[in-house]
């Protein structure tokens, strides 16, 4: 070991957070990283749907009714004659949309509700609180539902909806307990005392401090947006029909064809679960890496196995050269 | 604590459908008009006046939860406290009557897949934790995963496709009432619920690993192995009895979900329980029906969190109850 203790690749690796991030992931998160190649497969297809997919996702080619797999649908094609592969890569844009606009809109709302319901406290936090108590008593599908009847259905609508409930929900509490923890450390006590402005304590003390729980939330949400936003276009309550949203393409006229086209009922579900998959192992992946509270804690334990075996090595080689030691002191 | 919480649950419940916009009181219109043969005496007003909504918001607020008299009952103190939930505006049934009779079937489907979730979840999240990082435990958690992954509607969808297509085989689509034939009731309702209780069964199962898993590196599971005790006894006696509290918590967060379940599956499979009669009400925009489906909704969640904080604090003598 070196003198100092510190090696310069040492401080080479911590100098880029995005890098280290990544670094970390492919090293210690198999799982992760095959969901991050999933997520990115993904992102392709979304941005450029219009470029791979080898037909229109509306483009109704009538010869072709209820075709089979084949070179020239490699999935086949629905009653109408529309080509499946399409209709999934530019499904695929749709679940991205509402996934990351869904999951945004949720970060931001319960970091408004609950971030501020903490940092005040008192009797504000209490009604607050109520509220999201209030809110999280109503089954979040039917709720999703319910809205959705009323603002009728549409990619817009699907996203607030979800973003907002899912926002209210789960999310604000997470915030605010963080929030509170903050608000007994010693850093916020020091900058109150010094008379830091409430806003700029909100923004260079608390935000920095609550970000990481802020970027799990949303990657561990990502998953459970695509699957809501499937539901409902599922019960016809999501995207309307010709845009082509996966749920969407499990129901409606769809299902009445699944006996004689069985292509049909498969790919889209099979698209919807590789893809939640995927982002699941991805947020898991991020939670780890990034979770405070995990570093070191659980992962010291799993450590310790290894360090283990190394001790015992190390114990044994002791064990052997003090053994020649005392061979070549006998001799 | 639960008493505000309730109440804003009826301002919840009250606002939600309170928000209606005119066009939809238009649509409502067309499509009664169309289906209920109803004619001249069929307009915006009509319908406005039926729901209730041609008070201002506070009377209306106060009619509905029974603190003023309801004009469409005969000036009777009726609404929420007196429990009544109000008229389907279709039917000319009371929306508890509706309710109570779908109720048994929803809570038939919940059970079979509460029962399946928990039988899957608990062996396979003990074992996976136990022997952790063998193949057994990278098998179970793939399990766990697949299921969190895969929806619930697509895994019906698969098992009503694919069986008829290789063994022409397809469950039945008709509901069988349970007093007409209980055998052909139980085995309609064995698959939708097996197939809920499968895919609620991945988020429980890791929840028990976990639970397991920290409770084996206790102080006190090192003390038991220490003092020589069988890996039975350790397991049972002192790991599983501490493990298997903070679930029983998750037994009452799971109702929302379970609701949301029965929703999706009813649709799929015909059957006619609340998740049907919710979805029906939807699509006929009954907002009655809905109102009262919500309320007793919410309201059983909130009591079942209660409930489940209390058997928590009763289970778990380091709980105390201020």
């Amino acid at each position: 070991m070196a003198a100092t203790g510190i090696q310069s690749s040492d401080i080479r690796k911590r100098r880029n957070p995005i890098a280290d991030f990544f670094i970390r992931l492919i090293k210690e998160k198999p799982l992760g990283l095959i969901g991050l190649i999933i997520v990115i497969t993904l992102l392709l297809a979304g941005i450029f749907s219009e470029w791979l997919a080898p037909y229109g996702y509306n483009q109704i080619i009538l010869s072709d009714r209820l075709d089979g797999p084949s070179v020239k649908h490699l999935l086949g094609c629905d009653n109408l004659g529309r080509d499946l592969l399409s209709r999934i890569i530019f499904g695929a844009r749709i679940s991205m949309i509402v996934a990351i606009a869904g999951s945004a809109i949720s970060t931001a709302i319960s970091f408004m509700v609950g971030a501020i319901s903490g940092f005040i406290g008192g009797k504000y936090d209490m009604t607050v609180q109520r509220f999201v108590d209030a809110w999280m008593c109503f089954p979040p599908l039917v709720l999703y539902l319910i809205v959705m009847s009323i603002l009728g259905p549409g990619l817009m609508q699907v996203i607030i909806v979800l973003g907002v409930s899912m926002g209210l929900g789960g999310g604000a509490r997470v915030t605010r307990s963080a929030v509170i923890r903050i608000k007994e450390d010693v850093y916020f006590e020091a900058a109150r005392a010094i008379g830091v402005p409430t806003w700029t304590i909100m923004m260079r003390h608390v935000l920095p401090n609550i970000l990481p729980i802020m970027i799990i939330g949303f990657s561990t949400g990502l998953g459970g947006f695509i699957l809501a936003e499937a539901s409902l276009s599922f019960l016809g309550f999501g995207i309307p029909p010709p845009v082509p949203s996966w749920g969407g393409m499990l129901s409606g006229t769809g299902r009445q064809y699944m006996l004689q086209a069985p292509w049909m009922a498969l790919w889209p579900g099979v698209a919807l679960a590789v893809v939640v998959y995927g982002v699941n192992m991805l947020g898991d992946a991020v939670r780890d890496l990034f979770d405070p509270r995990l570093r070191g804690g659980l992962g010291r334990f799993g450590g310790l196995a290894g360090h283990q075996e190394k001790l015992e090595k190390l114990v044994q080689k002791k064990k052997a050269e003090a053994e020649k030691q005392r061979a070549s002191l006998r001799s | 604590m639960i008493i505000p919480t309730l109440f804003l649950i009826t301002i919840l419940v009250f606002l939600l459908v309170r928000f209606v916009p005119g066009d939809v009181i238009d649509m409502m219109l067309a499509q009664m008009s169309e289906q209920s043969g109803m004619g001249a005496e069929l307009t915006a007003d009509y319908l406005r006046a039926a729901m209730g909504l041609d008070q201002p918001l506070l009377k209306q607020y106060g009619i509905w939860m029974g603190f003023l008299p309801n004009p469409l009952e005969g000036d009777q103190f009726l609404g929420v406290v007196q429990g009544y939930l109000g008229e389907s505006l279709w039917k000319n049934k009371p929306v508890l009557t509706e309710l109570i009779e779908r109720l048994p079937i929803s809570i038939e489907l919940g059970l079979i897949a509460m029962i399946t979730g928990w039988a899957l979840a608990m062996p396979i999240g003990i074992y996976s934790a136990l022997r952790q990082d063998t193949t057994w435990d990278y098998l179970g958690r793939s399990f766990a995963i697949v299921m969190l992954s895969v929806p619930g509607f697509w895994l019906a969808t698969m098992v009503i496709v694919y069986p008829s297509i290789w063994w022409s085989w397809t469950p039945s689509l008709e509901y069988i009432p349970f007093l007409k034939n209980p055998g052909g009731n139980l085995l309609q309702f064995l698959l939708p619920g097996f197939l809920m209780g499968t895919n609620m069964s991945g988020g429980l199962m890791r929840m028990v690993r976990t639970m397991v898993l920290e409770v084996m590196r206790q102080d006190y599971i090192r003390t038991a192995w220490s003092k020589g005790l069988n890996e039975r006894t350790v397991i049972i006696r002192h790991a599983l009895k501490n493990a298997l509290m903070p679930v029983v918590t998750i037994a009452g967060m799971m109702l929302p979900s379970l609701i949301a379940g029965s929703v999706i599956m009813e649709q799929i499979f015909c059957l006619p329980g609340v998740g049907r009669l919710t979805f029906e009400a939807l699509t006929q925009r009954d907002y009655p029906i809905i109102s009262g489906i919500n309320l007793v909704m919410a309201t059983t969640v909130l009591f079942c969190n209660l409930l489940t904080d209390i058997t928590y604090a009763w289970m778990d003598p380091r709980v105390q109850y201020r």
